[in-house]
């Protein structure tokens, strides 16, 4: 059982090693992706372009221009003459928001409490603008909407009276709330789903296609040799983009990786199986390397949509939460992210150790009771 | 069940007896109620046009397509259940070259024999002993996919017969190679036969299928006739004239028309007419249609025979 096992997997090696596109893909698709997203992907979006309808005209409204510009949050890229016309560029996509700033500006700034630290008119007050949204994106608004209660020390000239925080909070792990931080890991998950389930769902349609697989079939290769033998390569390609994608976050990135590395071999390697078992349980449905992509991507996009991995898992309803948690990335993302930022040992991470274990095994067996030797 | 079927006869003379094996594909019947006994040591051949089912047989024979209907015994074993095991006893040569282009001749040969357990000195000296037998010695680092027809071909014969099979089934194995490397590959399959192993294999080759101890002769499923190239010839249902002379072409159009001409093929100078076994004495018969040329009766050849069991119908 063994000599046959090893001779699919030193067949597997030898056509992986001669395949150089395929072999220069193991490294450049998560170097390529991880530069990609790395600096690309921002949750906390900056220098948004937005508009100013300026009615006052007056140097505090010079002053609130310069104190909105400074927090960096946005850019102010064009002046309308009115409402209508910063409208119309909002529409038209040219800026995604607009400070409106009215004529009785320095009154309402006077009146407003956190600049009236006398409080003496407080009961009075007014908001001293209105920011108008393009209130699609959701990431764009909520960025702006951190500027309704801008403090307006710099405004006032002098150090205004600050409302007492109802909560202090601590921010642990990614203290200066870098993106980044919590992409790395995850893009562990994303590009292992990718790779291992593309490589082994066309495993044994490729064997179809070419004719080998009528041979094979007449041998006395048991299914599971054949299944245990193919995806046995790829483990260690799967480590390998592991390594890769977490040494160029610590380097290039500064993405620590604060728990250990036993139980992040442990839980890749559990995640690998599981992501080649999936791919491999494709590879007995499908009917060529055409379907076997088309079936992949079909796995793909949940696994990068739902798994957590751009969306919080929490904030999904609970019908969504059931699907991720059938995909096996989802309880890798967790693991990883647990590990490698949250210094968590696999050991708190049981339960979807122990799911990834269940799911490679259970999907090993049906890979195989659906391979017949047997031509249609 | 198969013992009442398979009752007389000893069940080690055979290694292949078929009864009523039947496949269909939806309403397509590929095969249709065949019988076949096939001794041991024999080079027993499957004769038939493109599509006649050879294929289809073949991998009904190895256990790679469930049969529809029919009993099969394979070495003396019912197929049935014993696939598996008898993998072991039994090497197959598929039609399209079923090997690794991307790995090398050593590589495919040593990856055959880990499969079929061959491990260490064994392994090598099996190797070895095949890569000098089908003469792949200087291919060794050869990839499979860069050889010719017919190293391609001896690879996979070597491939084939690796764990020293019983019983070897080849599917078409000479349609991508000359007729040097031909005569060459049948020297060796002679060569398995005479270390006892029995061999079917399926031809569209005149040449080759009368190379075959016996024969049968498939069309559309069914079997036409079988038995030995002798015995086929001679238990033809027709009779072979040959007529010489000019306008051939005309007088070959002329002569397929009539209902007791089987067929009538050009060959040379001269025109080779089939004629039904009825017609009482064919070359009066022959000279009266064909003006006063010249006609005399030939003996038959397999494609004579092969034309007369298919009606013509393949052959122009």
């Amino acid at each position: 059982m063994w000599i046959r096992i090893y001779a699919v997997f030193i067949k597997e090696l030898k056509q992986l090693s001669r395949d150089k596109m395929t072999f220069g893909m193991i490294v450049m698709i998560p170097l390529v992706q991880l530069m990609l997203f790395g600096y690309a992907i921002n949750t906390d979006a900056r220098h948004i372009p937005v508009g100013l309808v300026d009615l006052s005209q007056t140097s505090e409204s010079r002053a609130i221009e310069q104190a909105v510009m400074a927090t960096q949050s946005v850019d102010f890229i064009a002046r309308y003459a009115s409402i209508k016309a910063a409208e119309m560029a909002i529409t038209k996509g040219e800026i995604r928001a607009v400070l409106y700033l009215p004529v009785d500006l320095p009154r309402r700034l006077f009146l407003h409490p956190s600049y009236d630290h006398m409080q003496m008119h407080s009961a009075l007050t007014l908001p001293i603008g209105q920011w108008i949204v393009d209130g699609s994106d959701t990431v764009i608004a909520s960025s702006i909407r951190v500027l309704r209660n801008m403090p307006l020390d710099e405004v006032a000239g002098h150090e205004v009276t600050q409302t007492s925080a109802s909560f202090e909070v601590v921010q642990y792990f990614n203290p200066e709330q870098r993106t980044v931080v919590n992409i790395v890991p995850g893009l562990v998950a994303v590009i292992l789903t990718m790779t291992m389930i593309l490589f082994t769902s066309a495993a044994i349609v490729r064997e179809h296609e070419h004719g080998n697989m009528e041979f094979l079939i007449t041998t006395p290769i048991r299914p599971m040799e054949l299944m245990v033998g193919k995806i046995t390569p790829y483990v260690i390609v799967g480590l390998i983009q592991v390594a890769i994608i977490l040494s160029v976050g610590y380097w290039v990135f500064s993405v620590p990786i604060k728990g250990g590395l036993f139980s992040l071999f442990c839980a890749s390697i559990l995640f690998i199986f599981a992501s080649l078992t999936l791919g491999l349980v494709i590879s007995t449905v499908v009917k060529n390397q055409l379907q076997a992509m088309q079936m992949t991507i079909f796995i793909l996009l949940p696994s990068i949509l739902l798994s957590g991995f751009m969306f919080p898992y929490d904030a999904m309803p609970v019908a969504a939460q059931w699907v991720a948690e059938s995909l096996p990335v989802t309880h890798f993302m967790r693991m990883i992210r647990a590990i490698a930022l949250r210094e968590a040992s696999i050991m708190l991470l049981g339960k979807d150790a122990l799911w990834l274990a269940v799911f490679t095994i259970v999907g090993i067996i049906i890979a195989s009771l659906r391979f017949k030797k047997k031509l249609e | 069940m198969t013992g009442k079927v398979f009752k007389e006869g000893g069940h080690l003379e055979y290694a292949i007896e078929a009864k009523g094996l039947s496949k269909s594909f939806g309403q397509h019947i590929a095969i249709n109620q065949l019988d076949l006994q096939i001794p041991k040591g024999r080079i027993y051949g499957f004769l038939g046009p493109n599509g006649c089912g050879k294929s289809t047989c073949i991998r009904l024979l190895t256990g790679l397509l469930e049969a529809s209907n029919g009993e099969v015994n394979i070495l003396g074993k019912p197929l049935l259940g014993n696939e598996e095991s008898l993998k072991q006893r039994i090497g197959y040569m598929t039609q399209k070259f079923s090997l690794y282009d991307d790995l090398t001749v050593k590589e495919n040969l040593s990856f055959v024999g880990a499969i079929y357990g061959f491990t260490g000195k064994q392994k090598k000296a099996r190797i070895n002993e095949l890569l000098s037998l089908y003469d792949l010695e200087k291919q060794t680092k050869q990839f499979a996919g860069s050889m010719s027809g017919g190293q391609k071909q001896r690879l996979a014969l070597a491939c084939a017969t690796l764990h020293s099979p019983e019983l070897l089934f080849l599917d078409e194995p000479t349609s991508a190679v000359d007729p040097e490397n031909r005569r060459e590959f049948w020297e060796r399959l002679f060569d398995l036969c005479d270390a006892g192993t029995t061999i079917l294999v399926s031809t569209h080759y005149m040449d080759e299928a009368e190379r075959c101890h016996a024969l049968a002769i498939l069309e559309e499923g069914n079997k036409r006739a079988d038995g030995s190239p002798q015995q086929l010839m001679e238990a033809m249902p027709a009779k072979v004239v040959e007529v010489s002379g000019d306008n051939l072409r005309r007088l070959k159009q002329n002569l397929i028309q009539h209902p007791d001409i089987m067929s009538a093929a050009q060959i040379g100078a001269h025109l080779r007419v089939l004629v039904k076994q009825k017609v009482a004495n064919p070359l009066r018969f022959i000279s009266q249609l064909s003006d006063g040329r010249v006609a005399v009766l030939a003996r038959p050849s397999l494609e004579d025979v092969f034309v007369a069991c298919t009606g013509g119908r393949h052959v122009d």
